[in-house]
């Protein structure tokens, strides 16, 4: 290569934020728009810290890790669901809207308390390892070896990152608040196919089979199409909707 | 108690797609054999009299026909009512979905709710066109049904529930090869792609099926306006006449 390639100049992108604190009671929800001159290679998280660094620290948004792995920046870019920090600026048009995620407590502007909302669904769902043995096993002891082939399907499906996404996505939980979502059966199945979890089908059927759960899911496939982390997601409820099935 | 509620969520939610299936074969085939006069009055007519059973009976049966359409009413009332609780429930449902599905622009959401809108549409236009056959069954036939059709107006309702139908119909298998099957995670967007394929293709099939014969019975209804009620009676008998 004779030529370093040089980044073009890049555009002004305009960047339009719904702003709104409700613990303000003057605050009215509105759209502002920013102008950032866009950078090779740049994040939409990138683009919200320099926002926020320079012309409006009052904007508020999470993040923490900036690689897609705590699931903090889910927002609405341009009417979907995605991951600040893994949605490059160059593939979206100049103009960018950003709202936060629906279906869950507004913190302000694009800040969404999605803790709150997962650990509600965590508990309903009682997403952890159920068995009797648990308070006497020795913690120093070697767990039991797990096939490696189901090791690897456990973690496939523990990648989520509760970001939220698949809520937003989902037309059903936007119309039905109770509705566990994706996030909730994959949470599901993961203990399902866990050998330490001594839970039943029935005792399963107990938590998703019903209308909030796994058979009210419409197969909108919102969730599939806009997962970050590309889970299968459409896969893991039609498995545990036959399940259900049976065990129902 | 409660588990019996819950059961029944399981059951709801495959009967209601056991008796889309169904309805969904129904339709289908029922295509292929309104269809028929395609290929002439003389194959509508064969067509006609095997419902009536005369090939098999030797004597033509209309009520075989009324029992078919109670079963099929039957089936549509079975799917209506569990299909309906997946209807928004309220204006304030109603205003959510349509700013998600708006602001999602994602296939498979708008194609659930073109399949609620021509579902509430079948509501009417399916019910009468099963009552109809199901009050009238020998007012069945190459001219009868063209009379109907054409001097009747009946070709209104026709018109749209070939539409609502075969939407319906191609969405709804898709959605359930999405909801029950067991299609490996690393394949399923591959399946994906050739399913809708699959369905889009089925859709414009049945639609083109569907409108040359409703436009064939309209021509034959508008050939036959001035003797309304005459029965067609197969090639050979007529020239007999």
């Amino acid at each position: 290569m004779t030529q370093i390639p040089v980044q073009q100049l890049g555009r002004t992108l305009q960047i339009e934020i719904l702003r709104h604190n409700p613990r303000d009671p003057d605050s009215v929800p509105h759209l502002q728009t920013f102008e950032v001159e866009e950078a090779d290679a740049m994040t939409l998280f990138i683009a919200l810290n320099e926002i926020r660094e320079t012309q409006d620290p009052s904007l508020q948004f999470d993040f923490v890790c900036r690689a897609g792995i705590c699931g903090s920046c889910g927002m609405i870019i341009n009417g979907r669901p995605g991951l600040a920090c893994r949605t490059l600026t160059h593939q979206l048009p100049q103009r960018i809207t950003l709202a936060p995620l629906p279906a869950f407590e507004l913190i302000g502007d694009l800040s969404v308390n999605t803790g709150k909302w997962m650990r509600g669904m965590s508990e309903r769902l009682e997403t952890w390892v159920h068995r009797q043995d648990l308070e006497q096993s020795d913690l120093d002891s070697l767990e039991a070896p797990m096939e490696p082939q189901l090791a690897e399907q456990l973690y496939e499906l523990e990648r989520c990152i509760e970001c939220g996404c698949c809520i937003a996505a989902c037309g059903t939980a936007q119309m039905r608040e109770d509705f566990v979502g994706a996030v909730g059966l994959n949470q599901i199945t993961r203990f399902r196919l866990d050998p330490r979890d001594e839970r039943s089908d029935a005792q399963f059927y107990e938590l998703v089979g019903d209308e909030t759960g796994v058979f009210g899911c419409m197969t909108l496939l919102g969730c599939e199409d806009m997962c970050p982390k590309d889970l299968p997601l459409a896969t893991q409820i039609a498995f545990l909707r036959r399940r259900m099935v049976m065990a129902g | 108690m409660s588990s019996k509620r819950l059961s029944g969520s399981a059951l709801t939610d495959l009967l209601q797609s056991l008796s889309g299936l169904l309805l969904v074969l129904f339709i289908w085939g029922h295509m292929f054999f309104e269809s028929s006069i395609l290929l002439g009055k003389d194959a509508m007519l064969w067509v006609t009299k095997m419902f009536e059973g005369e090939h098999l009976l030797g004597q033509a049966y209309p009520a075989l026909v009324s029992a078919v359409a109670a079963g099929i009413f039957f089936l549509i009332a079975i799917h209506a009512i569990l299909a309906l609780r997946k209807f928004p429930g309220s204006a304030a449902q109603y205003r959510q979905f349509h700013r998600h599905m708006g602001s999602l622009r994602h296939t498979d959401t708008t194609l659930w709710y073109v399949q609620m809108v021509t579902g509430f549409a079948l509501f009417f236009l399916a019910s009468t066109h099963v009552l109809l056959v199901f009050l009238q069954p020998d007012n069945i036939g190459p001219y009868a049904s063209s009379d109907r059709i054409w001097s009747g107006r009946f070709w209104l309702l026709y018109a749209p529930l070939l539409i609502c139908v075969h939407l319906h119909a191609g969405i709804g298998v898709y959605r359930l090869v999405m909801k029950w099957a067991p299609i490996p995670a690393a394949r399923t967007q591959q399946v994906r792609r050739r399913l809708k394929l699959a369905m889009w293709g089925i859709i414009g099939f049945f639609l083109c099926l569907g409108s040359a014969s409703l436009v064939t019975y309209m021509k034959i209804g508008y050939d036959h306006a001035d003797r309304v009620g005459e029965r067609y009676l197969g090639a050979g008998e007529q020239r007999g006449d």
